[in-house]
């Protein structure tokens, strides 16, 4: 900083004459509007504003001034000093918009590139559907029941009042589990559970009335594999004993999961039936989920996922028969219940529209990746 | 049981305007499983007329015999001239009454008859077989050859009853009077509203002394035996057209007059009968039970060695038939045949009728003993009304005199073991609490009267089931009868209220984390079938003590190479993998969770349990000591690249890592930390191979293993090179979880980061050093992280250097300097005392 000029000299201040003043601004706005770049504004704003730049050392001058003047070229140098900073901060902004806008285009990318690092995974439809229904019941405030694959024949059959050599045994083709050293045959009293009805026996034994409980998991018989069957498969059990249940009370259990599971609309269809752990015993069907029965009668809109009957058979379900009560435990003139079952496999068939059963089995990912996490 | 429309109208006058499908719909609703009908004859259209075959002249030069005929067809053709037809069939002679469609006509399957051209001749129509009609077999082997009886010109389309529709039921265990006409018809009859006329009403003569002599020794076996005998039958008679036509309609062949007669009165009425030649029975006829080692050769023509709970019917010679399943060769009713000297017809002329009734249990373990399910044996086990075997008897006789010229004998002999009917004690509400609906007592009274029960009493009912329906025990039996008679459709839909539930359990919460997180790490769940054979175990080089060749053995497995339970995932998942691979898959990721089955070696047979009351504690307990173990685990599989090669650069190849990190992704959802070791196990490769721990109930416990596959077992099980597996026990992580997490207490202090970098030898685990780092860190520290692992010359050979991040805070204060290096420096001193680490560069 200069000190103040006590000996000033009239010639010397010859760059605050007004016209000098008016030049030395206009030099400036012109280099800035010049600036192509921020580079070249920041050159000129070094020039043109800088301690060593014309206007800065006429703004010294003022301090040279006989006094009278001071006032008058105060005055004209601070204005062209506040029109030559404008001028600069215009300019800057200008050019930062215009370099933004360059540099966001160069750094555009092509955001269509496939990006397939590492492939999704995803659960097998067949375990998210299981758990798709059981949450349907434990919403209602069921619990979910569990049980050994390799029962006690006694859970698979005689508790559920399949009387040994009555023909309903024969109707599940069982695997029978060989017995320890020294048993022939099928003495040893396990099987491989040929439906999950047994966690229905061990659901009871572990719990006072009223029981709630929905059983799914994996069962076995002696089919090969082929479109439609599988040794291997899956259902969904369900269980309730109370005091005061009654066959309405199953309708009504029955409509609410077709709703819940597949539209509001949908309902369900009982047919008598027999099954030796359900007394009375019903087939149940629920309206085809495809054509919603407007294929009957109607042979130009045949539906193959119902044969064009309009109902999906979905599995067999009934009042809990009272001989399965009594071994179990449970006082049949006090408590009474009803009992469904029915395949997932089946289900998922036609709710997803797969047309092969080995789909389901054979793990191959392309069929099992676009099920993803919940179904 | 297939049941003609046609004959199932005999017994119910149906309005003629119901249809087969009409029909099915009601029986449907009734609870009979009509599962199909079938349209006979949809789409036939005459002429089809009898015809009298004039002359025959064989056509030579062919590569068949062929046949040009001349038929006298009446006026049917228009022109009463003779009909010209080629026929490949050599069953007939001139003066047989044939079968003839004429040009014009359509047969069944859309084939219309024209003129045509053929071996040299012009053929005026078809000389039809059974098959060519829709009809089924007739045992012909050639065309139709009709009784002289029938007109020429005659409408074969009515004669043969070629226009029909057949409901075919599949009959549940519970129901066998319904595979039967007569049973049928009593449902349909119901369903309608309409009066049944039942076939079984029949006069039947009162038993006498003088019939066929028969000695039951096991009335518990056979409570009812009926004898009748017809004499003087014709040998040469055959079966009309009706017989053998609802035989054929309803799935039978027409064998011979008496055996089609026997059929089709068991159809009818569906009592199993049997017709024995009576100059072949030697003596009385006996029920017994067989004798150890006794034989039989039955009508199938094999010889079977019978056991001694086999119920058998004999005469003075031994065994004769097998009851209530199958007869034997020995008194078989004879085919017709020629005398060889006198050209004679000869055949059976004198039969003894047999309906009996036998124990439903002996028949039904009989018939699976043998592996011979006949159609009496299907009957007898489901159930065969024992009141309707007199009537059976003698509608058996009726139609032999009827048909056969027969005369009946006047011997009736009858064994009847005394029983009362059953009766069923019954609250007159029961069925209203059982469907949740007010029928009212006069409702249930008449549904139950209309099956055919006898009901006493008021509000407590005292209900006598008909002889047909052994199945009606228990007063829910009875609720089940009237709810389907009122309409299961009609039942109310309602919602019970459970109490309010806890969701899921911790375990069941676990199982679905699992399943989540390995298909968020980008694994494919895939739910491979649990049967192995010792190939797979012998493929993954398992050592022959190793406890996953201790398999659960199944008695009749699909196929005999894989006759065990799994004792490991690995099998499925890595048969998965393989297969994926040779379907052009080769980036692969599979997870599986299920169980596997491990003898515990302590397996006892259970005895029986009773059903008619809960078993006890220790009855229960027996049972689980029948069954192998069979706890969960979760297992991976992985091949080709983990992450894919790509326009953001290189891919990288699955490797162990991922497969212990996929162990790690399992334990945290446990909220479990593993201890990883170095370990030598098959399947996997031994420099390859983690050991995972966990501390399960306090104790450190071998959970898993994770790692390479070992490259025999790669090369042995075709699956990719390179392919790595993991294999955890999630019963144990369950039992390894800490519970409710502690909540980690958030410094909000700067942190202090230092770098430090050890050089080891080689074969020291990265885990041990790291292991020293945290203890000799103390409190400070608040994360470690190893983050480069660097060998060379630089190094020194057999040696690797450590670079890890130690980042230090403290809960209440920022830290100097001098603090993190001297907590840093206490690490490193504890890591060079423990593994011999030395700073690198210093």
């Amino acid at each position: 900083m200069s000190a103040p000029n006590k000996s000033y000299d009239p010639v010397e201040v010859e760059a605050l004459k007004p016209e000098q003043i008016e030049r030395i601004r206009d030099e400036a706005l012109a280099a800035f509007a010049a600036a192509g770049d921020l580079d070249a504004l920041a050159h000129a704003k070094t020039a043109h504003t800088s301690g060593t730049s014309p206007l800065a050392l006429a703004n010294r001058e003022i301090g040279a001034l006989p006094p009278q003047a001071k006032a008058e070229a105060g005055k004209r140098v601070g204005q062209a000093r506040a029109a030559v900073g404008r001028a600069l901060a215009v300019r800057q902004t200008e050019l930062e918009a215009e370099r933004d806008a360059r540099v966001l285009v160069e750094e555009a990318v092509d955001v269509t590139l496939p990006y397939d690092r590492v492939p999704a995974g995803a659960r097998h439809p067949l375990t998210t559907f299981m758990e798709r229904v059981a949450d349907v019941f434990v919403a209602m405030g069921y619990e979910v029941a569990e049980g050994p694959e390799a029962e006690a024949e006694w859970f698979n059959f005689d508790a559920l009042n399949f009387v040994p050599d009555h023909p309903a045994r024969q109707m599940q083709d069982t695997f029978f589990v060989q017995g320890p050293e020294g048993t022939a045959g099928d003495e040893s009293g396990v099987v491989l559970r040929t439906h999950t009805s047994p966690v229905q026996a061990r659901a009871l034994l572990d719990r006072e009335p009223p029981v709630y409980v929905v059983c799914p998991g994996r069962v076995y018989r002696t089919d090969e594999l082929d479109a439609t069957h599988t040794p291997v498969f899956h259902q969904i059990e369900l269980l309730a004993v109370d005091e005061g249940l009654t066959m309405a009370d199953l309708k009504g259990t029955l409509d609410h999961m077709v709703q819940a599971l597949f539209g509001p609309d949908m309902k369900t269809r009982l047919r008598p039936n027999y099954f030796p752990f359900t007394e009375p015993s019903a087939e149940m069907d629920m309206v085809c989920y495809v054509c919603r029965g407007a294929s009957v009668g109607n042979p130009d809109r045949p539906c193959r996922t119902c044969g064009s009957e309009g109902w999906i058979e979905l599995g067999g379900c009934g009042m809990v028969n009272p001989k399965v009560l009594v071994a179990c435990g449970v006082d049949p003139a006090k408590y009474s219940g009803f009992a469904f079952g029915f395949g997932i496999e089946r289900m998922l068939m036609f709710r997803h529209n797969v047309e092969d059963m080995r789909d389901m089995v054979e793990g191959d990912v392309r069929f099992t990746r676009p099920f993803g996490m919940e179904i | 049981m297939r049941v003609p429309l046609s004959w199932l109208r005999e017994y119910v006058d149906l309005p003629a305007t119901e249809t087969g499908r009409d029909v099915q719909a009601k029986l449907v609703s009734a609870g009979l499983e009509v599962e199909t009908v079938e349209q006979l004859g949809a789409g036939l259209k005459g002429p089809l007329v009898v015809g009298k075959v004039l002359t025959i002249e064989e056509l030579e030069g062919f590569k068949k015999p062929i046949r040009f005929c001349t038929v006298d067809v009446g006026t049917a053709n228009g022109t009463g001239e003779p009909q010209e037809i080629v026929c490949g069939a050599r069953n007939f002679s001139v003066g047989d009454k044939v079968v003839v469609v004429l040009p014009g006509a359509v047969l069944p399957g859309d084939f219309a008859i024209a003129a045509r051209k053929t071996y040299g001749k012009t053929s005026h129509g078809m000389i039809c077989s059974g098959d060519e009609l829709g009809m089924g077999d007739d045992g012909s082997g050639g065309i139709i050859v009709l009784p002289d009886e029938h007109e020429v010109g005659t409408d074969a389309v009515a004669l043969l009853e070629l226009v029909d529709e057949v409901l075919d039921i599949a009959v549940t265990p519970d129901r066998g009077y319904c595979l039967s006409m007569r049973g049928v018809a009593r449902e349909t009859a119901i369903a309608y509203g309409l009066t049944l006329r039942d076939p079984a009403l029949l006069d039947v003569p009162a038993p006498n002394s003088f019939g066929h002599p028969v000695t039951v020794s096991d009335p518990g076996g056979c409570d009812r035996f009926t004898a009748r005998t017809v004499t003087g039958l014709d040998p040469e008679a055959r079966s009309p057209l009706w017989l053998s036509r609802r035989l054929q309609k309803a799935g039978m062949r027409p064998i011979s007059l008496a055996v089609d007669i026997t059929n089709y009165v068991m159809l009818e009425l569906g009592q199993p009968l049997h017709a024995y030649d009576r100059s072949r029975l030697e003596g009385a006829i006996g029920v017994r039970r067989a004798l150890p080692g006794e034989r039989i050769t039955t009508l199938d023509g094999t010889r079977r060695i019978l056991d001694p709970q086999d119920l058998v019917i004999t005469d003075d010679r031994g065994p004769i038939g097998i009851a209530g399943v199958m007869g034997g060769a020995n008194t078989e009713i004879a085919d017709l045949t020629a005398h060889p000297e006198t050209g004679e017809a000869q055949g059976t002329t004198e039969v003894v009728i047999e309906a009996a009734h036998f124990d439903a249990i002996s028949i039904a373990r009989t018939a699976r003993r043998h592996k011979l399910a006949s159609e009496a044996s299907k009957r007898f086990e489901r159930g065969v009304d024992p009141e309707a075997a007199s009537a059976a008897a003698q509608r058996t006789v009726d139609l032999l005199v009827l048909l056969a010229g027969g005369s009946a004998g006047a011997g009736v002999t009858e064994i009847v073991a005394p029983s009362a009917p059953h009766t069923v004690a019954m609250p007159a509400d029961h069925p209203d609490r059982v469907a949740g609906v007010a029928y009212g007592r006069e409702t249930v009274v008449r549904r139950l009267q209309e099956i055919g029960c006898d009901v006493h009493g008021q509000d407590e009912l005292v209900v006598a089931v008909p002889s047909w329906r052994p199945d009606l025990g228990e007063p829910n039996d009875l609720a089940e009868e009237v709810i389907r008679l009122e309409g299961y459709e009609n039942l109310p839909s309602t919602l019970p209220t459970p109490p309010s539930g806890h969701g899921l359990t911790e375990r069941q919460r676990l199982h679905r984390r699992v399943g989540r997180a390995l298909a968020g790490a980008g694994y494919v769940e895939a739910l491979n079938y649990p049967f192995i054979g010792d190939a797979v175990l012998d493929a993954l080089g398992l050592p022959a003590d190793d406890a996953r060749r201790r398999t659960v053995e199944l008695v009749n497995p699909l196929s005999d190479e894989e006759p065990a339970l799994r004792t490991t995932l690995l099998p499925g998942l890595l048969a998965a993998l393989r297969r994926n691979d040779g379907r052009g898959s080769h980036d692969l990721a599979l997870f599986e969770t299920g169980l596997v089955f491990r003898p515990t070696g302590e397996e006892t047979v259970p005895v029986r349990l009773p059903v008619d009351r809960r078993p006890t504690a220790g009855e229960l307990a027996g049972l689980d000591a029948a069954l192998p173990g069979q706890p969960r685990r979760a297992a991976v599989v992985l091949a080709g690249a983990r992450e894919q090669a790509g326009w953001w650069g290189a891919g990288r190849p699955a490797d162990w890592a991922d497969a212990v990190e996929a162990a790690r992704t399992v334990a945290r959802e446990a909220g479990v930390e593993l201890t990883v070791h170095a370990d030598q196990h098959e399947p996997w490769h031994p420099g390859r191979c983690a050991a995972l721990f966990a501390a399960v109930d306090g104790a450190p416990t071998l959970v898993g293993h994770a790692g390479e596959l070992h490259p025999r077992a790669v090369k042995a099980l075709g699956v990719p090179e390179r392919t790595c597996a993991m294999e955890i026990d999630l019963d144990l992580l369950e039992r390894a979880g800490t519970g409710a997490l502690q909540a980690p207490r958030i410094s909000a202090y700067p942190v202090a980061t230092q770098d430090v970098a050890l050089v080891v030898a080689q074969d020291v685990p990265a885990s041990e050093v790291e292991h020293a780092l945290r203890e000799g860190a103390g409190e400070l520290l608040e994360s470690l992280r190893l983050f480069d692992v660097f060998t060379g010359e630089q190094i020194g050979s057999g040696r690797k250097s450590l670079a890890y991040a130690l980042r230090f805070r403290a809960p209440d204060r920022t830290l100097t300097v001098e603090e993190a290096t001297a907590a840093r420096e206490a690490a490193v001193a504890l890591a060079a005392e423990r593994t011999g680490a030395i700073l690198r560069g210093a």
